[in-house]
């Protein structure tokens, strides 16, 4: 059950939050502060899920989505979309993009972490 | 080798190039190639003004007072300014009413007024005959000295009988020659276009032989290839032309207006200038081109008249004869040939031109009204129009001999070579009746006769008299004396008006005269309905629209009638062909189909206006239609309904205007409004944005803490502490949002108090102080002595210290971060900057900062503020008057800035930048 998550957030509190919420279910957690950081460590890392927000500095989450999509080496990259722009175009956005769920801010940690149980069974 | 065959032949042939020109330019007329519809042409023909007094005449004017010449073209010069109203409102009457003449022109203002026409014909033949005198002078003289050559010899006058003088010859030949060119054709309404081109083509002569003796004279005088003239002495006939004019400004003032007036009111200019304008456009180039040819005309005048003083010491050449008399002293023969054609130019164009002119006045004006009255008792002739031309012949024949009879008695008396401005002085009579009539309601009949007549009255006494008193036909003690022997009644200095040379005195008082009885016997009684109809017609000639306006006519006509009437005079042809074009205007098929009702009857009575003159015209159409008299009442109600109709329909394009406008700028304010929803959606949308950043932080630790209850102390500890920060800057986000919207919509309460920068500043650093420390920053102060006092509200300038303090603290590197303030005079502000050491802004985002919510991740890190600080800063600083802005150098740190207006208890001469 061991798996590699990466966490792709600007708000330092945030990140903080999930890092611990991510650990306790007994996952390797890596952590990138902007997009550019966050599509390199993918790239680096090959993590089995991201955790990506949306609004960030350098490139946002939906550039990031994006290249991860059409990259055919990172195919199976599990993503989950955190967003505190809650509005429903953005959620249709993200999916039609490619993500494999979505969530916005502020979130249920016990649904987080279910969904997050969930995206990773699917294999 | 010049001989009087020879100049006699050339003489001929000159006239028949001329009729060439002109006849050329009728065939090219009638096959529509018109060459006088040419605005260059037209101000050519407006030169017919510079007749032979022009040019042999300047040079003698100038001989006795140098430049008293140049007011005669100055005047013009300027009142070519005004032809832009003036002119036009003239030209665009006179198209639309078929005005033929000056006579017509003030006749049709003063409700086509027969007897007004008639005596403006009187006044206009009685002035401008010796005026033709002139010309059949100075054709004879220049003819019998140029065959003299190479002697130069003065004619003698009047030696033999009359018909063996030069001028009567001229004077048949030009009579038969106006004929030819003016009455030519059967219709008299229509324009020449002939003659016009004619008038311009001795115009370019003229002037081409004026330059030639200029240039040739003043080479000569320059030591340039030209005659060598006699050296230049201290001579007493010099004097007036080497001294400066003494001429006082009255006399230049009043000769000015005069050859002003002249320029359009002489019935030859009236002919050229309105009469045969075939398009008002062409005004514009004639307001500059025809002065531009007088000065070309009178450039060369005062070398001319240097170098004839030079030339004819001893006064036995007259100085009138320089120009013709210098190339044949010099041996110039085809030079004097040349100026002998020139001066023909000059004079056969005024002469030609002012006798058709003045024969359709007498025709129109005076023959034909008389004729009017005999109809009525006796059936006129079936042809009428033949009888027309053949009375205007008459009349063209009659003038010129009248002209010859005039120059025949007069020989040389001043009578005759001083006519020029009396001439001028006459017809300056009209102006009161056309300029008024032009520009005022309120003139009536009797009162442009009554002042006509006192104008007219007053020019014979003070100007015509005094002639044949100079000539020894009346006896001097008449100028002495005046009427009667009352010493106040002299004609010269009437009322003892004393000082003024005679032309100015006769113009003052004929002026006066005119002006003074025009006005008072026109506020005798309101205008009648003819006149009013008619002042109608000319005072609003400038605004289109009005010319159209429903004629002033109810009654009963035939358009059979009217066709007869009109076949009479213009021939069937033309008549059915012009009833028809006016059918097919009104979309009728043929003119039998059209209703005999007033625009008919108009149409009827401007047709013939063009043929017999507008008062002719009425009483003609009046003769064959049942006439119901308008009341003025009546006329004026039509008056009021139409200048109504013309004020609302102008109401409505204001309105129309107005309401365009008002849609222009609720457009932009929908837009603006729009702008500002949009706005409004972002900022909320921000908001929100802003909002869930904390809350999510604080849900998230809230529910770990909740479901976790083993987490260790320390960690427990960090995540409270994360709560507390995170509420904390959820309520600021939530205040700073709430100010922000206060001081927005003006809600914002500002105190205003003297505030000393110093201690506001260090008031903000230990607010800040905290904050500061744990980023490990320092903060260095630099102030000045003085205390800095601006006029504000002290809490909302510590509040903007505030947000620029931790804000510089937040970019400065954590550790080693340093922080300066400076503060210093700037001009009439006071300056505060913060400085930081941190990345610095790229140079795009210095404006950005300042917008809501524009946080921009300076290295990397999220700044973790509100995203409001400085936009709240902006506005307070704007709101103190003063502005705020930031600098960097990216890499090296950024500054931000602002200035405030310094207090006036602050006294500027201690500032230390000042010192």
């Amino acid at each position: 059950m061991n798996k590699r998550i990466l966490i792709v957030d600007d708000e330092p509190n945030i990140v903080i939050s999930l890092e611990f919420l991510m650990m306790r279910e007994g996952h390797e957690v890596r952590v990138a502060r902007d997009g550019e950081a966050g599509l390199a460590a993918v790239r680096t890392h090959r993590p089995d899920l991201v955790v990506l927000d949306v609004m960030m500095p350098k490139l946002d989450g939906f550039a990031v989505l994006e290249a991860v999509r059409s990259d055919p080496d990172l195919a199976g990259t599990r993503i989950l979309m955190l967003t505190a722009k809650g509005r429903e175009a953005e959620q249709n956005k993200g999916l039609a993009l490619g993500a494999d769920a979505y969530m916005s801010k502020p979130f249920s940690t016990r649904d987080l972490v279910d969904k997050v149980k969930e995206l990773l069974d699917r294999t | 080798m010049i001989n009087g065959p020879l100049i006699i032949g050339i003489s001929f042939a000159y006239l028949g190039l001329l009729f060439a020109v002109a006849y050329w330019a009728d065939r090219r007329a009638e096959q529509g190639r018109s060459v006088i519809a040419h605005p260059t042409v037209y101000a050519l023909s407006l030169a017919v003004y510079c007749t032979a007094w022009t040019f042999y005449g300047s040079v003698g004017r100038a001989t006795q007072n140098g430049l008293g010449f140049l007011p005669i073209y100055l005047g013009p010069t300027l009142i070519a300014l005004l032809w832009g109203s003036l002119l036009l409102k003239m030209v665009r009457v006179s198209k639309a009413e078929r005005i033929t003449s000056i006579a017509d022109f003030i006749a049709s203002r003063y409700g086509k007024s027969q007897l007004l026409g008639g005596l403006v014909t009187i006044i206009a033949v009685i002035g401008v005959v010796p005026y033709i005198a002139l010309q059949l002078k100075a054709i004879a003289w220049s003819f019998t000295i140029l065959s003299h050559y190479p002697e130069v010899r003065m004619p003698v006058h009047g030696d033999g009988p009359f018909w063996g003088d030069t001028a009567f010859v001229v004077a048949l030949l030009l009579a038969a020659f106006t004929i030819l060119f003016g009455t030519r054709h059967l219709d008299a309404s229509e324009r020449h276009e002939g003659l016009v081109a004619a008038i311009a083509f001795e115009s370019i002569v003229k002037l081409v032989a004026f330059l030639a003796v200029g240039l040739f004279i003043t080479f000569g005088l320059l030591g340039l290839g030209g005659p060598v003239l006699p050296p230049l002495e201290d001579s007493a006939e010099l004097k007036p032309l080497l001294e400066p004019s003494v001429a006082p400004f009255a006399d230049w003032f009043a000769i000015s207006v005069l050859a002003g007036l002249a320029v359009v009111l002489l019935p030859r200019q009236f002919q050229v200038a309105v009469v045969e304008n075939s398009d008002e456009r062409h005004l514009r180039r004639a307001i500059w081109l025809f002065p531009l040819y007088l000065l070309l005309i009178n450039l060369f005048v005062v070398p001319i008249a240097i170098a004839g003083l030079l030339t004819f010491p001893d006064g036995s050449v007259n100085a009138d004869t320089f120009m013709l008399t210098l190339p044949i002293a010099f041996e110039q023969p085809w030079l004097a040939l040349l100026v002998y054609i020139g001066g023909l130019s000059a004079a056969t164009g005024m002469v030609i031109v002012e006798t058709i002119a003045l024969s359709t006045m007498v025709s129109n004006d005076l023959v034909l009204p008389s004729l009017l009255q005999r109809w009525r008792r006796r059936p006129p002739a079936a042809d009428l129009g033949r009888l027309l031309l053949t009375i205007r012949r008459g009349a063209i024949v009659v003038i010129l001999l009248l002209g010859f009879l005039y120059y025949w008695l007069a020989g040389e008396a001043y009578a005759l070579v001083g006519i020029g401005l009396i001439s001028f002085v006459a017809v300056a009579q009209f102006a009161p009746a056309v300029i008024g009539g032009l520009y005022w309601r309120g003139g009536t009949r009797e009162g442009a006769l009554a002042g006509l007549s006192a104008g007219f009255l007053v020019w014979i006494y003070t100007l015509l008299l005094p002639s044949f008193v100079k000539s020894g036909w009346l006896p001097p003690a008449f100028m002495e004396s005046g009427l009667g022997g009352v010493d106040l009644l002299a004609p010269t200095a009437l009322f003892g008006l004393t000082g003024l040379n005679e032309i100015t005195h006769g113009l003052f008082w004929s002026l006066t005269a005119n002006t003074g009885a025009f006005l008072f016997v026109s506020s005798l009684r309101a205008p009648n309905a003819a006149e009013a109809s008619q002042a109608g017609i000319f005072v609003d000639a400038s605004r289109r629209t009005a010319l159209a306006s429903a004629p002033l006519w109810r009654g009963s006509a035939e358009i059979t009638e009217l066709m007869t009437l009109a076949e009479r005079f213009l021939g069937s042809a033309r008549t059915r062909a012009a009833f028809t074009q006016y059918a097919h205007l009104r979309g009728l098929d043929s003119p039998d189909a059209l209703p005999a009702d007033a625009e008919t009857v108009y149409f009827a009575e401007t047709l013939l206006s063009g043929a017999i003159g507008g008062a002719s015209a009425r009483v003609m159409v009046a003769s064959v239609t049942d006439e119901e008299p308008l009341g003025l009442d009546e006329v004026l109600n039509i008056l009021d309904e139409a200048s109504q109709i013309r004020a609302y329909s102008r109401q409505l394009e204001q309105k129309s205007h107005a309401l365009e406008a008002a849609t222009e700028e609720l457009r932009a304010a929908n837009i603006r409004l729009q702008d500002l929803d949009r706005m409004k959606d972002d900022f909320i949308s921000s908001v929100t944005h802003e909002l869930r950043t904390p809350l999510s932080s604080i849900r998230a630790f809230s529910e770990i803490l909740f479901d976790d209850p083993d987490i260790d102390l320390e960690q427990r500890r960090r995540f409270l502490g994360i709560l507390v920060s995170e509420t904390e800057r959820l309520s600021r986000l939530v205040n700073q949002v709430l100010d922000l919207a206060k001081i927005e919509s003006g809600h914002a309460d500002w105190r205003s108090e003297v505030v000393e920068l110093q201690t506001v500043i260090h008031q903000a650093v230990s607010a800040t102080e905290q904050y500061v420390e744990e980023r490990g920053c320092s903060i260095r102060l630099e102030l000045p002595g003085e205390s800095a006092l601006v006029w504000g509200d002290r809490d909302r300038i510590v509040q903007v210290l505030v947000n620029l303090l931790s804000n510089a603290a937040k970019f400065a590197p954590t550790g080693s971060g340093e922080v300066w303030i400076r503060l210093a005079s700037e001009g009439t502000d006071w300056r505060v900057c913060v400085e930081d050491n941190g990345d610095g802004i790229p140079e795009s985002d210095l404006e950005l900062i300042f917008e809501k919510f524009h946080q921009t991740a300076r290295g990397g890190a999220k700044p973790g503020g509100t995203g409001l600080g400085l936009p709240i800063s902006r506005r307070i600083i704007d709101n103190l008057g003063g502005r705020i802005w930031a600098e960097s150098t990216p890499g090296k740190g950024a500054t931000l800035c602002f200035d405030l207006p310094a207090h006036p208890g602050n006294p500027t001469d201690r500032r230390p930048d000042h010192e």
